[in-house]
């Protein structure tokens, strides 16, 4: 008979010891990785060009959920709510950005106050109006939606936090759908610029018309280029904000430890509030580079970006800014590489499998410190 | 365009009678005397079916009705199924509706098989779902018997014996189904398996082989996820539930069954689900379903919600009832879902869009989490009150205002849980529901507390 474990001294002697059959575990994890990592060099060496196409496909992608995510894994790490509600603030944002071109001709306003301007420059200030219109839009309303629908729970459950998200995520869809609102419709979306495409055959060309790139060229627009520049740019800028200003400085500690933060004298309600403003002002300035990137939106656009920017949150690890990132970008290129290899239709099938494996593997995610105490 | 008055009556008292309907039910059933027990059940089934035939040309209950009641039926034990899962076991899934489109699916298409003469359908599903079944209790049993067994080698084994047994019993049952195919007659002569009794018999069958087959993808897909943390465990069903869609979608392309036509949906199921199929599987689901929570099991599975710490240290394993509260509920949308596949006869990806999947939850929210009584009425009065009453009331206004629902839902949802997080009847019972007084002990320890299912409210 086998001997009782000396730590474990009232487990029957019979049960035998499980530690020694994570192998198993292991061996079927690195069997999947492997299976995955044999079709994408295979892939690769099947066709170079398309591959490095759908990379860039799945950057311009990865770098916009890069932005959504940014809102989920703050307001996660400050009051560990899944804002439901913030895939459809970028929804807002979009919306608000397609009336604004098309209704108001916003981007078109420098043109119509100076009119010696350059039309170079006022593409740029126009542009730059109509996404700093958004975000301010988009940070009012979870503004408001935090005032009306989050705070009362605070002390709540947490679950009962997530299904009112999830109610004030339907309102918002469902109301945005009616015929006064937005219109269930898919709605064509008027860019505040042209595009500009290059392709990189001997060398970087412009695609003019009736001069069409040759087989096998890599093709990129001014698009990924713009949206790949402003979600760094915002990256970085909200690294400074964080680390460095006073108000940063308050987050950070909210995050650690509401209570104390609160005997310290730093405002709470105010610190939560500023970034739900700053996640979904992010989240806003996102929705306008996703509808200008994929000009056709309706109220459900943000669904499906929002919960698969959440999943790049869970992988980069929750609360964790840089994480989002790397996240994103991951999710980004599995995304767009299942769909080119495996099927257009899985690529939303991929990113919950993904969130899965996660959250078994490495449950903090990549960059997230291992959970001290139980919730 | 106006509101005709005596349609809003008609429609108010309709809700009123169907109310009163379920109430009377739950009534009866808990009748201490069993004569009483029987002959009001069955009085109170035969009164709709009278009400569904009677007058011949134009009935009581017309068509319309008559689906509203039908998927008030499949939409309770859906809901039953995840008020199991998140109102007695407070795991919050959203993958309540996944499991109901494959329950949906797996029973239409073993049907859909058996009417277009191939056997094969039913006796893999079968064989299938029983060798699928006994692998995971026996690798369960073996299983158990490791201490601190990685959840991740667990899922790995039950995943190659699972797929040994799948394997085995397709091979079983397409050598098999051959044997079958004299029986079925050819299209002129339609022989002994191609009657009436036969699919009828093949319905059910098939609605108990979809409820199964839920449980064991629950059993699976809870397994690993199940450990993560509550609003986690939320997020991944939600995942669950798009996934299942996904492959719904490409159900001819990914997926080898063409049958289901992907995308445009699967047409050709027997419209077999009558009134007494809608009836009795909705009866046993509550009966088994009561029988579970007034039991031992359903009390542990009650622990888990209130504490898990404390009923740990009671020595109850929470893993395991976490699974098997998951796997019940899903196997009670499995159900569900097969017995609204044969009513509706028509399945298309769109019905199980993830966004309808949050009617469950608020049926159950609504209830109350943790009432049986409030799951059954919340799921037949939103039947009635938000499909039937404010669709048609609706849209007398105008073509724009029945999108309003959706926007009336979410308030309401909201409100709710801004007002009232327990749900309105919070965790009343009724009749036959309500929880047995605890016999006096001797040791008059038990005598103070009301025991049974009658969770805490803080």
């Amino acid at each position: 008979m086998q001997k009782a474990n000396s730590s474990q001294p009232f487990m029957p002697a019979t049960r035998k010891s499980g530690a020694r059959l994570a192998w198993i575990g292991r061996g079927f994890l690195l069997a999947l990785a492997l299976l995955v990592l044999i079709v994408l060099i295979r892939s690769f060496f099947d066709n170079p060009q398309l591959f490095a196409q759908i990379a860039i496909s799945g950057l311009q992608l990865g770098f916009v959920y890069a932005l959504i995510a940014l809102g989920y894994t703050m307001v996660y790490g400050i009051v560990k709510l899944i804002n439901f509600a913030h895939g459809d603030v970028f929804m807002a944002g979009a919306f608000v950005s397609f009336f604004a071109v098309s209704h108001f001709q916003l981007h078109r306003w420098p043109a119509a106050v100076f009119p010696g301007l350059p039309p170079i420059l006022v593409t740029i200030i126009g542009s730059l109006t109509v996404i700093l219109l958004s975000m301010v839009v988009c940070a009012l309303m979870a503004v408001t939606i935090e005032r009306v629908a989050y705070k009362p729970l605070r002390n709540a459950p947490r679950i009962a936090a997530l299904i009112t998200a999830i109610g004030v995520s339907f309102f918002l869809e469902y109301f945005g759908a009616l015929n006064f609102v937005f219109s269930p419709r898919f709605i064509p979306y008027q860019r505040p610029f042209g595009v500009v495409t290059w392709y990189i055959y001997d060398g970087i060309h412009l695609v003019t018309e009736g001069h069409a790139p040759p087989q096998g060229a890599i093709t990129f627009s001014n698009i990924a280029i713009i949206i790949m520049v402003v979600s760094i740019l915002m990256q970085l800028s909200l690294q400074f904000l964080v680390r460095r200003t006073r108000i940063g400085k308050a987050m950070r500690a909210t995050a650690f430890d509401k209570q104390a933060a609160q005997l310290m004298g730093i405002n709470v309600d105010r610190i939560i509030s500023v970034t739900f403003a700053i996640g979904a002002a992010f989240a806003g300035l996102g929705g306008v580079l996703y509808a200008i990137a994929y000009p056709s939106i309706n109220t459900l656009l943000g669904v499906l970006p929002g919960l698969k920017a959440f999943v790049a949150a869970v992988l980069g690890g929750i609360g964790s800014i840089p994480g989002a990132f790397i996240g994103a970008l991951i999710m980004g290129q599995a995304e767009s590489l299942t769909a080119g290899y495996i099927s257009t239709p899985m690529r939303d099938a991929i990113a919950f499998t993904i969130l899965i494996i996660v959250l078994l593997v490495r449950p903090t995610g990549i960059f997230g410190e291992p959970e001290k105490e139980k919730v | 365009m106006e509101l005709d008055p005596f349609s809003l009556l008609i429609s108010i008292v309709k809700i009123a009678v169907v109310m009163a309907w379920v109430y009377g039910l739950l009534r009866v059933m808990g009748h201490a005397s069993k004569w009483v027990k029987i002959g009001g059940v069955i009085a109170l089934f035969a009164v709709v079916q009278i009400a569904i035939l009677f007058p011949l040309n134009s009935p009581i209950l017309n068509n319309f009705d008559t689906g509203l009641l039908f998927q008030a039926c499949t939409i309770t034990m859906v809901s039953l199924g995840l008020n199991l899962i998140y109102g007695f076991n407070g795991q919050f899934s959203l993958g309540q509706w996944g499991f109901y489109g494959i329950g949906a699916y797996t029973a239409a298409d073993i049907t859909y098989r058996w009417t277009n003469g191939d056997a094969g359908g039913l006796l893999v599903a079968g064989i299938g779902v029983v060798l699928i079944g006994l692998v995971i209790l026996g690798l369960n049993r073996v299983l158990s018997r490791f201490r601190g067994l990685p959840v991740l080698s667990a899922f790995t084994l039950y995943l190659i014996g699972v797929a040994i047994a799948g394997a085995v019993a397709f091979f079983v049952g397409a050598s098999l189904s051959p044997l079958l195919a004299s029986l079925f007659g050819t299209s002129d002569v339609p022989g002994i398996l191609r009657g009436d009794l036969a699919v009828q018999v093949v319905f059910v069958l098939s609605v108990l082989i979809a409820g199964a087959f839920a449980a064991e993808v629950a059993f699976l897909f809870g397994l690993p996820v199940l450990t993560l943390g509550s609003d986690y465990f939320g997020i991944a069903t939600l995942g669950f539930t798009i996934v299942v869609n996904t492959l719904m979608v490409n159900s001819d392309t990914i997926l080898p069954f063409p049958e289901m036509k992907g995308g445009r949906g699967m047409v050709g199921i027997p419209q077999v689900t009558t009134w007494f199929y809608a009836f009795v599987f909705l009866l046993g689901v509550v009966v088994v379903m009561r029988n579970v929570m007034h039991s031992s099991t359903g009390r542990a599975i009650l622990s888990v919600r209130e504490d898990e710490t404390a009923s740990k240290a009671m020595g109850i394993n929470i893993a395991n009832y976490k699974l098997l509260a998951f796997v019940t509920g899903s196997l009670f949308a499995g159900i569900g879902g097969g017995v609204y596949a044969h009513y509706i006869g028509f399945l298309s990806p769109g019905t199980f869009d993830f966004i309808l999947g949050f009617n469950p939850l608020i049926i159950v929210v609504f209830g109350g989490l943790g009432s049986m009584t409030g799951t059954i009425v919340a799921g037949f009065f939103w039947m009635f009150f938000l499909e039937g009453m404010l669709r048609v009331l609706l849209g007398q206004l105008g073509t724009e205002a029945p999108t309003w629902r959706y926007v009336l839902y979410p308030i309401t949802l909201l409100l709710m849980m801004l007002v009232r997080p327990k749900g309105l009847l919070g965790s009343v019972e009724w009749g036959f529901l309500k929880p047995r007084a605890v016999p006096r002990r001797e040791t008059n320890q038990a005598a103070n507390g009301l025991a049974g299912i009658a969770p805490v409210v803080k």
